[in-house]
């Protein structure tokens, strides 16, 4: 279990804590607590059961945002890969998307959806999907030409091809932007209940700084980063099980 | 010096039995004429090597007759049918390998087979008698990657003989591989061409290499492209692998060969 990976990960969390409870005791500003105490109130709020309420609430976005960015992204980056003509029609929508400044966005989206699960929906989207849309895309034109004619000679179809070749050889990258879309995901469900309405995590983290319980808000923070961490995780694992020995590269570097 | 044209060395008369035969074709990139008017034939259960400078449309013709491009103008015949695509009578060894990353050596030996809907455990078993075959045993479940060059060529061979197609299309496949092994692939393909009665196309840029494994030999020249001659060396062909290096007329070949060649390239 203590092999060497693992004690490293193990010091770096000690290094990083350590600084965070020698910076909260020194302290840097009023406004910052230690760990322990940040801890503990982290206990507390899920002794109570005000986090699970609250998760409950910020993941209903979250999972319906990052399950459509993922399923519609990867498609649409699919077909945007496949085809010169889809590419043109419709890759400049996510450039934009990828560049615009979301918080001047959110104005407008409340205007046209409410306040709603919708509005925290888009906002999720606007921030995961082009990630995933572009990175697909280019993936898929990347795929190594004599992968595809040797596909053509061997008689596969053009549904073998896309099965069989181009999505293989594009997980890497696929997975890549869904990691970048998910923690855009993760920052874009906050965002949205710190902007659109105080609900769930975006909640507890307004509520305790305007009561100036410091502790509970930065308990809600480091939540929220750690949950990001294990799903990014649970993904890395997802693709390494699914294309075992891509990850090493093609045979033709 | 400028011996261009040497007289054909040991030129038999072709054989009548064809297995692929090249008509007229031309094929253009734009302006870029690659093929022009080409004819040639390629007669069966022997191996034909394709030869010449970079840029003389040697894998482009092989391409064509794989079906993976389009002539602009000309057709291909396989025994005597013309061409419209790829087919089950011919399978492809690529340069680069072609390997699935992914898979395991088993499944990329056996894809030629998944692709033309074989079932998995027929084609397993047909996979492992040529993964067997190229020398491969104990490796079914390693991936390209733990595999060297050489081997990961084996694999593209032994998926490349497992549809059983009549016409094998080679090209380059020694090119990404190491001296050593590239003489030990070469003496394993003049047993193979002996005891698989298939019909082999071979493109190549390396003379020596060329006349070594060659029935026969076409000499490409480029922009466009054209024959500039078919050689059938014949009088080395049934003696042992290791002595066809020292044979006279090996030699010549070889010598004639870099005569008509050398003033092309650049």
């Amino acid at each position: 279990m203590l092999n060497r990976p693992n004690l490293l990960k193990l010091l770096s969390a000690v290094i990083v804590f350590g600084s965070w409870e020698i910076a909260g005791r020194v302290p840097v500003s009023y406004s910052f607590p230690t760990f322990v105490d940040s801890m503990q109130a982290l206990a507390v709020l899920a002794w109570e059961g005000t986090l699970f309420t609250a998760y409950v609430e910020t993941l209903k976005p979250l999972a319906v945002g990052v399950g459509i960015s993922t399923v519609l992204g990867i498609s649409l980056g699919l077909w945007i890969g496949l085809s010169k003509f889809f590419d043109w029609l419709v890759s400049p929508i996510f450039v934009v998307m990828q560049a615009a400044p979301l918080a001047a966005l959110i104005p407008l989206l409340v205007m046209a959806y409410g306040i709603g699960l919708t509005s925290k929906v888009f906002v999720v989207c606007i921030m995961a999907m082009p990630v995933i849309v572009l990175n697909t895309a280019g993936a898929v034109r990347h795929t190594p030409e004599s992968m595809k004619e040797m596909c053509n000679s061997f008689l596969g179809t053009r549904l073998d091809m896309l099965i069989k070749i181009i999505i293989p050889a594009a997980s890497p990258l696929i997975f890549s932007g869904l990691r970048l879309g998910v923690s855009a995901g993760f920052i874009g469900a906050i965002l949205s209940e710190l902007k659109i309405t105080p609900t769930g995590v975006g909640d507890i983290i307004t509520y305790s700084r305007s009561i100036a319980d410091y502790p509970s808000m930065y308990a809600a923070i480091f939540s929220i980063i750690l949950l990001a961490v294990l799903f990014l995780n649970l993904l890395e694992r997802t693709e390494k099980t699914l294309f075992k020995g891509n990850d090493l590269g093609y045979v033709s570097d | 010096m400028s011996q261009t044209n040497p007289p054909p060395v040991a030129t038999e008369e072709a054989p009548s039995d064809i297995a692929v035969s090249v008509r007229n074709v031309s094929k253009n990139y734009g302006d870029v004429e690659a093929l022009k008017d080409l004819t040639l034939d390629f007669p069966r259960g022997e191996l034909t090597s394709l030869l010449g400078p970079s840029g003389c449309g040697k894998t482009t013709l092989l391409k064509i007759i794989a079906g993976l491009l389009k002539p602009t103008s000309g057709e291909v015949e396989i025994s005597g049918k013309p061409i419209t695509g790829p087919g089950p009578d011919r399978a492809f060894v690529f340069q680069d390998f072609a390997l699935l990353p992914w898979a395991t050596v088993l499944r990329n030996v056996a894809f030629g087979l998944e692709l033309r809907g074989v079932a998995k455990s027929e084609r397993e078993a047909i996979a492992e008698k040529y993964i067997n075959n190229v020398g491969l045993s104990g490796f079914e479940h390693s991936y390209p990657h733990e595999l060297s060059g050489g081997m990961r060529q084996r694999v593209g061979l032994a998926r490349a003989l497992s549809v059983d197609a009549d016409v094998l299309l080679m090209d380059e496949p020694f090119s990404a591989v190491d001296e050593q092994t590239r003489r030990k692939f070469q003496e394993d393909l003049l047993t193979l061409v002996h005891e698989e009665n298939k019909t082999f196309i071979f493109v190549t840029h390396s003379i020596e290499e060329a006349v070594y494994v060659s029935d026969q030999i076409a000499i490409l020249l480029p922009r466009p492209s054209r024959v500039l001659e078919v050689i059938r060396p014949s009088g080395f062909r049934n003696k042992s692998a290791d002595s066809i290096r020292r044979d006279p007329e090996y030699l010549d070949i070889v010598d004639n060969i870099w005569a008509s060649l050398r003033s092309y390239v650049e």
